[in-house]
């Protein structure tokens, strides 16, 4: 696996200047700022945030549609491509550490601190709080109906399941130089996926008002909104990368052989599914 | 005073230098104690302190034969004495004796680590129990069996931290009510906090535990020597986190009962009768006792608070509007915020300090709440 | 020249010396020696910011009593210089390195992503504006300590808020940063250039990024439900909800044990770089080293409670924790052992690189020493939250890992500058730094023993000779670091001697085969390795 393997570019293509980045820091330094006044009261919070997510927008746009020019003048070559593939498995290996670090909490909070709470020596600080999952804790007197699993989440299960399934025909079709097949599949695939978010919104709204379920219920409320709610932001995110890919289907980019961007798509695609599986599992079933 | 301080500082660089000699001849070092763990009267700490020993003896003897070793190769080996530099890079049997000869150290190291470990965890069968809660910043404790229970907290007066006057002998390590415990006695500690994440810590009892909100933990110690013990707060817990220091007084049996009959006694006779009903002034003057006590960290003595941080109270719309939501405010404290509970005070207490801060500064309200009022807003 | 072909292109060339100039440059630019230069410049300057708030503290500490500042304002200096020294002097140093040197020493024509790795440096400044911005806002900056600690962090004001999106953004930075690094050494390494032939440094950076790969998302985790506790109404770490302010303990520990040896392991590799050189010997048990770094890597993930003694795990979960991290001691064994037997035998010579790491070596080993006193809990409970620890990681981060990246700026400047630094410059920089930083750290212990506990403004009667001691020598050795600044200036003015390509006798990888100053581009034709 030696540098200058045979390719179409015979060199290792390393970009000119580029102000992306730059623009990019501003945005996160407006953002950063931004949220921080916001969260305090300080009134040109909301305007910084705001700002800083526009100059991002643009950022991104920016920034990925010179990669795709790049991309679509045959600047990268092989070695190039094997850099993408690694560092887009390693992006998503960080991505998993993410979601660890909250499904560690879930854990820690179900099987330590809440029996702790109710043990004996909890009794001498909170007397009458009986320990169990869920929980929202000894102090919160609320009362709300947990998430079941049948029902909407099955759904979602299925629903994102397929959309595992139908990206993976429009990659075949992709490599078989079907162009009307991968646009279909692709179309499916995002369809499903904003039908997946359209059916978890609903279940948002359910929560709050039927179910008295709300992100300050206790630590099933934390745990449950966070995880959910961090997993369809990558579903947003998600979608958002494989409409791109459908838009530059449909203008004719990606050729059988080069393609990295789509299956950087579907990596990322899969991973949220994984992650889905184990919110089902983890956070609705058990 | 002038004198004093000067005394004071030749005392230091007398220290200073006997630490200094002590570096070099530990023979010296044992009567200078501010260099060593400080002596133990539990046989936890005796044998942390022995463990310790141990461990330090085995590193010196490793360092000493590791840097031996380079030092001869650097005076040995250097370019400049023309030495010749060999070639090897490898050896597969050094390699094998420095892994496993560490491994085996270390075992040697964890055996008897482990035992102290044992009876550290080992909390069962214990004389007594006091329940100790962190307070940003001072510690109460709790005799469970003995049904009182009081506050401790730092008894150093400002002035000495500021400067203002001569440091006194034990500045930042005395508190006004000290922790009594008998001599002898398996003391199980169960503590918690009530605020923040404190740390009870007493260096010569060699326990140190978090106190953590919400959670209780156990510990204990059998203190083999009457005395006084010190030690401080472990954790940070905010500003005034370096000024929470832990007095215990060990006393015979016979001195502790009596202490105990006191304690008892003195409780029955504090207890007021929250049905009485005061006048305005005297409440102002024992609210501003209580507000001293309870209160002028955040919002200081005069009321202003500190900006950004705790709002003042004089002028405050909560003080100077309806008294009944100051009332939930102080018994109930503000979730989320440093404003923390404070029914742990008495009735009458609380009702003293909220007239006090209704009737001072700007304050001018003229209301003198009950304890009555209070008894009845506690749910 | 080559087995291999490799076609170059050459008007790529000429594309590429159209760069913007002033600071256009600096701020679009896509090389790595560029960004290299930049990371050292940030960190540095961050040191001096990080090392004036230490100054604040020794101030403070100079004698008991309350004199210069304010406790909360000192618990703010307290937490502000351990995150600005860790993520702000230490951690981009170290990157700085990876840059300058990693394409240089596998023969890469630079990283596998010269834009984003602009990024990651750019995104540094305005993760320092939000920390610095902190001290001005209402409230003060954040004054928890750099563990952050809840339910102390939720009390607090805007400016933790601002911390922990400052932390949010280092984060990014450090993750792009590794992948890019990660990517670079796998993909981008000459003919020839096979992984166990590659110098150490690229090796303990290879291992140092999956580290970082692995932990600074779950410390954006956990700041993330910090955050939410703080302003959204969840309960992560709050008793009354359910949850428990130990939670975040854990969590960040998980970060927080990887990231201690995220600081050391470059440092690491720039001493295996050095000490074959100044003894003209080759690296001693280069495949043992290369493993000793991975085991440490591993067994760094399964010893985080070692931070947690007091805080009553049960017994099962001390032992474990206790057992795991004596451990480590052994794969940090043999790495201590390799370098010696290195230097045996050799032929020294002791110019700044190599005094500094001989420094290193004996420093480091201590803070190792007190690392392992610390592990045996019983003596932990004594020690735990005392100037103990407190001297203890100053001897692994300061002499560790700072002493490393002196030895290595001193090794690399005349390669990086074209001008060979001042050797009585940088004697005089490492004996005034080795003899002040004792005098300011090695009283610390006592201290620790004798019960003092960290982060407090003001101490008791018996704690104030040793403090005096300290303060002194954290003086001296601030000052100190204004030589090293001296010597840099003048490397960077290209006052002093013209460096050659090759200016240390001993030295063999591929960063010696280039001029002196590097070329702007280097190895756009791979060179081959046999
Ligand atoms: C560069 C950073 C670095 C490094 C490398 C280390 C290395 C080690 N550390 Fe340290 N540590 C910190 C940075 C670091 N630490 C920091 C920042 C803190 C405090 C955080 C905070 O609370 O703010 C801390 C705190 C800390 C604690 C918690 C203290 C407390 O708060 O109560 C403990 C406890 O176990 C510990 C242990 C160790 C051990 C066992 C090692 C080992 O890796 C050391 C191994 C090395 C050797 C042992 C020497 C060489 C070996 C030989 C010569 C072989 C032969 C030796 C024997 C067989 C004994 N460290
Ligand atoms: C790698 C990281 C690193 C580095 C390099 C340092 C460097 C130094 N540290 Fe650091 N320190 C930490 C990491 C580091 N520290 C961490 C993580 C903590 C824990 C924080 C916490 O508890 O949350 C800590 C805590 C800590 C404490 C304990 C504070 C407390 O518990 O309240 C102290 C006290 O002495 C201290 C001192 C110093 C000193 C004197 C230096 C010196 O080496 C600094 C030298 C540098 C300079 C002084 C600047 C350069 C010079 C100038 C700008 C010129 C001007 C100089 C003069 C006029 C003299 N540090
Ligand atoms: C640990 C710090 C702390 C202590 C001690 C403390 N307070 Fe407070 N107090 C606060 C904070 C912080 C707030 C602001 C809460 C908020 O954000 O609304 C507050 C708010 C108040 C208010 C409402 C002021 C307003 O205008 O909103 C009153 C009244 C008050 N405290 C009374 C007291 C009394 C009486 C005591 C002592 C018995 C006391 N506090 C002790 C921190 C403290
Ligand atoms: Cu209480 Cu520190
Ligand atoms: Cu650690």
């Amino acid at each position: 696996m030696s540098a200058a393997q045979t390719g179409t570019t015979p060199h290792y293509y390393v970009p000119q200047p580029s102000h992306w980045p730059i623009v990019g820091s501003v945005a996160l330094l407006l953002m950063g700022m931004g949220a921080a006044f916001w969260m305090n009261d300080v009134a040109a919070g909301r305007y910084m945030l705001g700002a800083g997510f526009i100059v991002l927008l643009v950022m991104l746009f920016g920034w990925f549609g010179t990669v795709i020019r790049e991309s679509e003048g045959r600047l990268y070559g092989k070695q190039v491509d094997a850099s993408f593939r690694w560092s887009m498995g390693w992006f998503i290996f960080s991505e998993v550490m993410f979601f660890a670090a909250f499904f560690g909490a879930l854990f820690y909070v179900r099987n330590l601190s809440v029996p702790d709470l109710g043990s004996l020596g909890g009794k001498l600080v909170w007397p009458d709080f009986a320990a169990g999952w869920p929980s929202v804790g000894p102090y919160v007197k609320e009362q709300f109906t947990p998430m079941g699993a049948i029902g909407i989440p099955l759904l979602n299960t299925i629903i994102l399941l397929t959309s595992g399934f139908t990206l993976t025909l429009a990659h075949h079709a992709l490599k078989e130089n079907n162009r009307g097949g991968l646009k279909f599949w692709l179309f499916c695939t995002v369809a499903l996926g904003i039908t997946f978010l359209g059916f978890q919104a609903y279940e948002y709204v359910h929560a709050y008002q039927d179910l008295n379920l709300k992100l300050t219920t206790g630590v099933y409320g934390s745990t449950f909104f966070m995880l959910t709610g961090f997993h369809g932001a990558h579903v947003t995110v998600g979608a958002i990368m494989l409409t791109v890919m459908l838009v530059r289907a449909i203008k004719g980019h990606f050729t059988p052989d080069h393609h990295f961007a789509f299956e950087a798509a579907a990596w990322y695609w899969h991973f949220v599914d994984v992650v889905w599986l184990l919110l089902f599992v983890l956070v609705y079933w058990l | 005073m002038v004198r004093n301080q000067a005394k004071e500082r030749a005392g230091r660089r007398r220290v200073g230098m006997a630490g200094i000699a002590a570096l070099l001849s530990p023979g010296i070092a044992l009567a200078a104690r501010e260099w060593n763990l400080q002596p133990p009267v539990t046989t936890i700490a005796q044998q942390q302190n022995d463990l310790h020993v141990f461990i330090f003896w085995i590193c010196v003897v490793i360092f000493i034969a590791v840097f031996g070793v380079m030092f001869y190769s650097i005076f040995r080996h250097r370019k400049s004495v023309g030495h010749v530099p060999a070639q090897f890079h490898e050896n597969t049997l050094v390699e094998i004796v420095w892994t496993v000869v560490p491994f085996l150290i270390l075992l040697f190291m964890a055996f008897p680590a482990t035992k102290t470990i044992l009876a550290m965890k080992d909390t069962s069968a214990p004389d007594m129990t006091v329940k100790i809660t962190g307070y940003q910043w001072k510690w109460g404790y709790d005799y469970l069996q003995d049904g009182f229970g009081f506050y401790s907290s730092l008894k150093t007066p400002l002035a000495q931290i500021e400067n203002r006057e001569p440091k006194g002998e034990n500045y930042l390590l005395e508190v006004d009510n000290p922790l009594v415990v008998p001599v002898d006695a398996k003391v199980r500690l169960l503590i918690t906090a009530d605020d923040v994440i404190h740390a009870w810590w007493v260096p010569a009892f060699g326990v140190k535990q978090d106190a953590i909100p919400g959670f209780v933990r156990d510990t204990w110690f059998k203190a083999e020597k009457p005395g006084v013990y010190r030690g401080q707060c472990a954790e940070l817990c905010g500003k005034e986190h370096g000024f929470m220091p832990i007095v215990v007084e060990v006393k015979t049996k016979a001195e502790y009962a009596t202490w105990v009959a006191a304690q008892k006694a003195k409780v029955a006779a504090a207890a007021d009768d929250p049905a009485k009903v005061w006048d305005l002034r005297d409440l102002v003057a024992r609210g501003e006792k209580v507000y001293a006590a309870n209160c002028v960290a955040c919002h200081q003595a005069s009321g202003k608070g500190v900006a950004g941080a705790f709002p003042a109270l004089d002028g405050s719309k909560v003080v100077n509007g309806p008294v009944a939501e100051q009332r939930a405010l102080v018994l109930n404290g503000k979730q989320g915020t440093a404003m923390a509970s404070f029914r742990q005070l008495s009735d009458t207490d609380i009702a003293a300090v909220i007239t006090y801060t209704r009737n001072s500064w700007g304050n001018k309200t003229g209301e003198a709440e009950q304890p009555a009022a209070v008894l009845a807003a506690r749910k | 020249m080559s087995s291999i072909p490799h076609d170059h292109v050459a008007g790529h060339d000429h594309a590429h010396d159209h760069r913007p100039s002033g600071i256009a440059r600096w701020l679009t630019t896509t090389n790595h020696k560029d960004i290299g230069t930049m990371y050292l410049i940030f960190s540095f300057a961050m040191f001096l910011v990080g090392g004036c708030m230490a100054l604040t503290i020794r101030a403070e500490l100079f004698q008991p009593g309350l004199q210069v500042v304010h406790p909360e304002f000192f618990n703010s200096m307290t937490t502000l210089h351990g995150l600005i020294m860790v993520f702000g002097a230490i951690m981009p140093a170290a990157v700085g390195f990876a840059n300058w040197m990693i394409p240089m020493l596998i023969g890469a024509p630079d990283m596998a992503f010269a834009r984003m790795n602009n990024w990651s440096f750019w995104l540094l400044p305005p993760a320092a504006i939000l920390l610095v911005t902190s001290l001005f806002v209402p409230g003060g900056a954040a004054a928890a300590g750099w563990t952050l600690y809840p339910p102390l962090t939720i009390q607090a004001g805007m400016g933790t808020d601002l911390t922990i999106f400052a932390v949010h953004i280092m984060g990014a930075s450090s993750i792009m940063g590794s992948i890019n690094i990660i990517t670079t050494i796998l993909n981008l390494r000459a003919p020839g250039m096979t992984l166990m032939k590659m110098p150490m440094f690229c090796w303990t950076w290879l291992i140092t990024a999956y580290l970082l790969i692995a932990v600074m998302p779950v410390l954006a985790g956990a700041v993330t439900m910090l955050l939410t506790d703080r302003h959204f109404g969840t309960s992560f770490f709050n008793a009354a909800g359910g949850g428990d302010p130990v939670l975040f303990q854990h969590i960040f520990w998980f970060f927080g044990h990887p990231e201690v040896y995220i600081i050391i392991l470059p440092a690491f590799g720039i001493i295996s770089e050095i000490i074959p050189v100044f003894s003209r010997k080759p690296l001693f048990g280069y495949a043992s080293m290369v493993y000793a770094t991975a085991g440490i890597a591993i067994l760094s993930f399964i010893v985080w409670a070692h931070h947690m003694f007091t805080t009553g795990m049960p017994l099962a979960g001390t032992l474990f924790f206790m057992y795991a991290t004596m451990l480590i001691a052994v794969p940090t064994g043999v790495k201590v052992f390799n370098w010696l037997a290195t230097m045996w035998k050799g032929a020294m010579t002791f110019e700044t690189p190599m005094l500094f790491a001989v420094g290193f070596l004996f420093l480091f080993t201590m803070g190792g020493f007190t690392g392992l006193v610390l592990a045996i809990m019983p003596i932990d409970v004594q020690l735990q939250d005392t100037y103990y620890v407190v001297a203890h990681f100053h001897y692994v981060m300061v002499a560790g890992s700072l002493f490393a990246f002196f030895s290595g700026a001193y090794y690399w400047l005349p390669k990086w500058t074209g001008t060979m630094y001042d050797e009585k410059i940088g004697q005089l920089h490492f004996w005034t730094s080795f003899v002040t930083f004792n005098i300011t750290f090695f009283p610390m212990h006592f201290l620790g023993l004798a019960g003092m506990p960290r982060r407090i403004p003001d101490y008791a009667q018996q704690f104030a000779d040793w403090n005096l001691v300290a303060s002194v020598g954290a003086f001296g050795f601030g000052l100190s670091q204004l030589i090293f600044l001296w010597a840099v200036i003048k490397c960077a003015t290209g006052s002093g001697a013209k460096a050659p390509a090759k200016p240390w006798e001993g030295g063999t990888s591929l960063e010696w085969t280039l001029p002196s100053p590097a070329p702007y581009h280097t190895f756009e034709t791979p060179p081959v390795v046999k």
